[in-house]
């Protein structure tokens, strides 16, 4: 590997950093660029300014003052460039620690790990053997997800090829993402859809072929009362819960003892073949005739009515 | 590498390396290795272009001073010796973070909020405040939420329980719940991996009481302790189950199905050997089934949307089998 792009880079970053005012672009060239020809400077700055840019450094464009003209100038302010005081007792040192560890997407695992160097080289001490704490783990399989995350981060609208569900039918949309937002391990994009002029929410894995960021980041701005959390809660409504009675035969339906609110045992049952516990649930109330019927005639229902009659119904049309 | 991308991430590495000697003072080359992610060798040739770069005024005294020597053995050798940079003070706070990194960062904190138990979420939350506040001046990273589920404590506890079993080579008893029998049982295993397939989560261990390796769901694992005693099987990695969990096996029936629209997902959610559409949405799905109880359990699950077509005895099976359920209620 050349050493001289690197050498370059962090010159030019100190010579930006270190000056109070900005600094003109003969100057720079004059410092760090050497004896290169106006053309091959053009170049190699503007790639080594976006470069620098790229890595988080805020190089930043004004004008000199009256008595330079017009003429464009660099600086790197020292409080934009660095990361500011951060003072970590040592249990929370070691919580960030472990984020390095939840996400199972490469891209954000290289990131989250960066950030955590940062954070360690401002004299955290990260000591995660410390703390016993369970660890998530965030997934990302859609491939358009990398393209949102930038997008959301950039503020930079997209372009994508999305098939609805239910449909085969693919249309190309536009959207201003707000925020991405995860629900049962799938990944949902939040935004203003201008061809719709109104609020979407579009599924990641629904995402046909590459999606593509169209137009310069920072080119709309997020709604101030967006809540990305109230999103994910409107796509995840609040189970109906309901409270569910049924019969068991003694050392039968383990899962349902597992998660029942209370266990009658030797109750009066439907037949005298077993002995019968009295089981009280509260459940989503989705699939729990499924869960009954698997139980044959392990399980009786009780109450509520519905939950009966539809375990009934259902097994009087498996005879039929 | 390629030589662009290469300078990038050398220059990114400078400009933590310098803040976390300024910290520490000096740092043992493969300390301050280990804390970048990089090999030694590749630290050393990062600390040779430090020492030619500094302030723009050309003279000696403006380069950053590394001290070089303790570094480098006799022949070129690499020697573990202590890193020392001075003259740039300058660089003595990290770069702050990237949009990027700050969100990245940030969710993961999240995720490991809805996750940590009562004790555990305060630190979190102390945590999380403190980064929020010094990101705060980039993007907001509130536009990226992990969402709330998947982040049972209890789940993830067991699944901690597993992997450092796994880690340490020691065995684990489980109480296992096994859906075909309805029945929970207790064994002893060897673990040898936790592994993910088509959105669950399993055990892949060697099964003492089934004397054959076997994968555990981690959502019917009742309880699981993990013991003192070592595993008594060579260790091996867990197996790929990119081809899906159902493993062939000889003793099995060829069993047809009719399936309703309403039970079509089992296409979809289990092997099966041919599907041949019908009318009106239902198809006619051919399956291997290894255990006559499963099938059975299915069946009830689905009535009245699956009907045996073949074999004969199998479709007396379920009828009994529903008959018996109803005569609970008459």
């Amino acid at each position: 590997m050349s050493t001289e792009k690197s050498e370059r880079l962090l010159n030019l970053l100190i010579m930006l950093l270190v000056q109070r005012h900005y600094v003109a672009k003969d100057r720079i060239r004059r410092i760090v660029y050497g004896d290169s020809s106006t053309e091959a400077f053009e170049k190699m700055f503007e790639r080594d300014k976006e470069e620098l840019r790229s890595l988080g450094v805020p190089v930043e464009l004004g004008q000199m003052d009256a008595y330079f003209g017009d003429e464009p100038g660099y600086r790197i302010r020292p409080d934009e460039f660095a990361l500011p005081a951060i003072d970590l007792e040592p249990d929370e040192a070691a919580v960030i620690g472990l984020a390095t560890k939840v996400w199972e997407h490469a891209t954000l695992a290289k990131a989250t790990t960066e950030a955590v160097r940062k954070l360690t080289a401002a004299g955290v001490d990260i000591d995660v053997t410390a703390l016993e704490i369970a660890q998530p783990r965030l997934a990302a399989e859609e491939p358009s997800f990398d393209v949102f995350w930038e997008a959301v981060c950039e503020r930079t609208p997209v372009e994508f090829d999305y098939r609805r569900s239910g449909t085969a039918k693919t249309s190309t949309r536009h959207l201003q993402p707000w925020g991405v937002t995860r629900y049962s391990g799938r990944w949902y994009a939040v935004g203003f859809d201008t061809d719709r002029g109104a609020e979407r929410v579009f599924r990641l894995s629904r995402v046909q072929g590459p999606a593509r960021k169209v137009g310069a980041p920072g080119s709309y701005e997020i709604p101030a009362d967006t809540d990305i959390k109230e999103v994910s809660r409107r796509l995840a409504p609040a189970p109906t819960v309901e409270r569910a009675v049924v019969l068991a035969r003694s050392g039968s339906a383990w899962p349902m003892r597992r998660s029942a609110d209370s266990i009658e045992e030797d109750v009066a049952g439907p037949d005298a073949r077993t002995s019968w516990d009295r089981l009280v649930l509260t459940r989503g109330s989705v699939g729990l005739a499924e869960e009954v019927l698997g139980f044959g005639a392990d399980v009786y229902v009780e109450e509520p009515e519905s939950l009966r009659d539809a375990v009934v119904q259902r097994l009087r049309g498996a005879v039929s | 590498m390629n030589g662009g991308q290469g300078a990038k991430d050398q220059v990114a590495r400078l400009l933590t390396l310098v803040p976390m000697l300024h910290v520490h003072g000096q740092m043992r080359l493969g300390d301050a290795a280990r804390a970048l992610g990089v090999s030694p060798d590749q630290l050393l040739t990062d600390l040779k272009v430090l020492f030619l770069v500094g302030l723009p005024g050309g003279y000696p005294d403006d380069l950053i001073d590394v001290d070089l020597d303790p570094l480098e053995g006799p022949e070129g050798a690499l020697a573990d010796g202590m890193i020392r940079v001075s003259n740039a003070d300058y660089l003595a706070r990290p770069l702050r973070l990237t949009p990027t990194e700050a969100s990245a960062v940030i969710v993961a904190m999240r995720a490991m909020r809805n996750g940590a138990g009562e004790e555990t979420r305060p630190i979190v939350d102390r945590a999380l405040a403190k980064l929020e506040a010094a990101a705060a001046a980039g993007p907001t990273p509130s536009t990226i939420d992990p969402g709330p589920d998947g982040v049972d404590p209890e789940a993830l506890a067991l699944e901690g329980l597993l992997r450092q079993a796994v880690e340490q080579q020691r065995q684990v008893r489980l109480t296992y719940y096994v859906p075909a029998r309805d029945e929970e049982s207790d064994r002893v295993v060897d673990p040898r991996g936790v592994v993910t397939s088509g959105g669950l989560t399993y055990l892949d261990a060697w099964c003492h009481s089934a004397e054959a390796p076997r994968l555990f769901r981690l959502d019917r694992i009742a309880a699981a302790q993990a013991l003192d005693t070592p595993i008594a099987t060579p260790p091996a990695a867990p197996r790929d189950l990119a081809e899906g969990i159902f493993a062939r096996s000889d003793e099995t029936t060829l069993v047809t199905l009719l399936l309703a629209p309403a039970a079509r997902w089992v296409v979809e959610y289990y092997p099966v050997e041919a599907v041949r559409p019908k009318r009106g949405g239902a198809v006619e799905v051919d399956l291997l089934v290894a255990d006559r109880r499963w099938l059975g359990r299915l069946l009830l699950r689905l009535a009245p949307h699956a009907r045996v077509l073949q074999p004969e005895e199998y479709a007396a099976d379920f009828a009994a089998a529903a008959r018996a359920a109803l005569d609970l209620y008459s």
